[in-house]
């Protein structure tokens, strides 16, 4: 069943997103992750019960980043499921978003040091 | 638990050219997530089954199914749906040279969904990335190499994600190194986007390397279908002759031969 939360802890608004994200509703997440980094400057999108996502899933978590990196934001991908995994892994965006194992590691602005590639 | 049902059903599938019979009833189903070689010499009507299985041929007898629907007799409507799940990646490219190699990645997309351009954008741009282009989308399809015409058309066939990909010849007149890339990159993308792949291939190699199973076409008829395994260890002259290079005894008959150089003169 796809689904899609939002919440607050930490200081930091988490999306958390369930199901197969794609074309489908994938503008649906787009919306929901620029919505949240025009409120919060700490935004992590948890996608441990993300059983697949296609380009256009990852296109808005792209979009996402991009947007947390112009202002200075914090943007971190979640608890990362393996099938999200393997398509971050083919286009090599393993290795361009933070991916952080749970919520106290996503990168506080103000105080914990930036993430770095 | 019921199997998924094919992606693919052709049954008994015939096909003509003029006076030549091409494809011979030929039957062919492809399981959802497999990767299928489609094997054969020059003439042996793989490039044929594609064609009909694209729905650019319509059966003389035998039909062609994909995801349940029979291509001809499906509406418009039915048809447009269909294509909207399958990719294809034709041996020449097949790319428009008046676009930018960008824009004829993200045709599909602008021609099937109603996505925001900046999402078409990283999209296409995206699939460039993955099929190792990243940066080439303000090029056009005259800068290229054979190489990378043949990668901008896979990232094309599958910037809609689609559930079946189908490719026609990925290695011919490409590089050893290439072609290498090329094969992996198919492994990936059936892993990662968890698409059903058809290849038609005359490259042994790439055939092994790829394939979970293999169809063996000869002279328009399947001569088998299994696994690499079962077509390494195949009882049949044919396929080892196929296996092993070895060209094809060509059998004269010399009433037709005669009648082929001086017949139909009238």
């Amino acid at each position: 069943m796809n689904g899609i939360e939002q919440e607050t802890a930490e200081g930091c608004t988490l999306i958390r997103l369930r199901g197969e994200v794609d074309l489908s509703w994938s503008q649906q997440v787009r919306q929901a992750v620029l919505e949240a980094l025009s409120t919060s400057t700490r935004v992590g999108v948890v996608l441990s019960e993300v059983s697949y996502i296609d380009s256009s899933g990852i296109a808005a978590l792209v979009e996402g980043f991009q947007n947390a990196r112009s202002k200075g934001s914090s943007f971190a991908l979640v608890a990362v499921s393996d099938s999200v995994r393997a398509v971050l892994e083919l286009a090599r965006l393993d290795r361009v978003f933070p991916i952080v194992a749970d919520i106290e590691a996503i990168p506080n602005v103000s105080g914990a040091p930036a993430w770095k590639p | 638990m019921t199997a998924p049902a094919p992606l693919i059903e052709v049954e008994k599938l015939e096909a003509w050219y003029g006076k030549r019979r091409i494809l011979n009833g030929v039957d062919f189903t492809v399981h959802p997530g497999e990767i299928r070689v489609i094997m054969g010499g020059s003439g042996s009507g793989k490039s044929t089954l594609l064609r009909h299985m694209l729905g650019l041929n319509r059966p003389v007898s035998g039909s062609v199914r994909l995801f349940g629907t029979d291509l001809a007799t499906a509406s418009d409507r039915e048809k447009l749906e269909v294509r909207k799940r399958i990719g294809v990646s034709f041996q020449g490219g097949a790319l428009l040279t008046s676009m930018t190699v960008g824009d004829n990645v993200a045709l599909p997309l602008r021609e099937h969904t109603s996505l925001d351009e900046q999402t078409i954008r990283i999209m296409s741009r995206l699939k460039l990335e993955v099929v190792n282009l990243g940066g080439f989308q303000d090029l056009m399809p005259s800068q290229l190499s054979g190489g990378m015409i043949k990668r901008a058309a896979l990232a094309r066939a599958v910037v809609m994600d689609p559930r079946l990909l189908f490719f026609d010849e990925p290695s011919a007149g490409l590089d050893p190194v290439v072609s290498a890339e090329l094969d992996e990159l198919i492994l990936r993308l059936r892993d990662a986007l968890r698409m059903t792949i058809v290849v038609v291939t005359h490259e042994l190699d790439s055939a092994f390397k790829i394939a979970d199973t293999i169809t063996v076409l000869d002279q328009g008829n399947v001569l088998m279908t299994g696994t690499t395994a079962d077509v390494r260890a195949a009882d049949n002259e044919r396929i080892q002759d196929l296996l092993n290079r070895r060209p094809r005894e060509v059998h004269v008959d010399a009433d037709e031969y005669l009648q082929r150089l001086v017949g139909e003169t009238e």
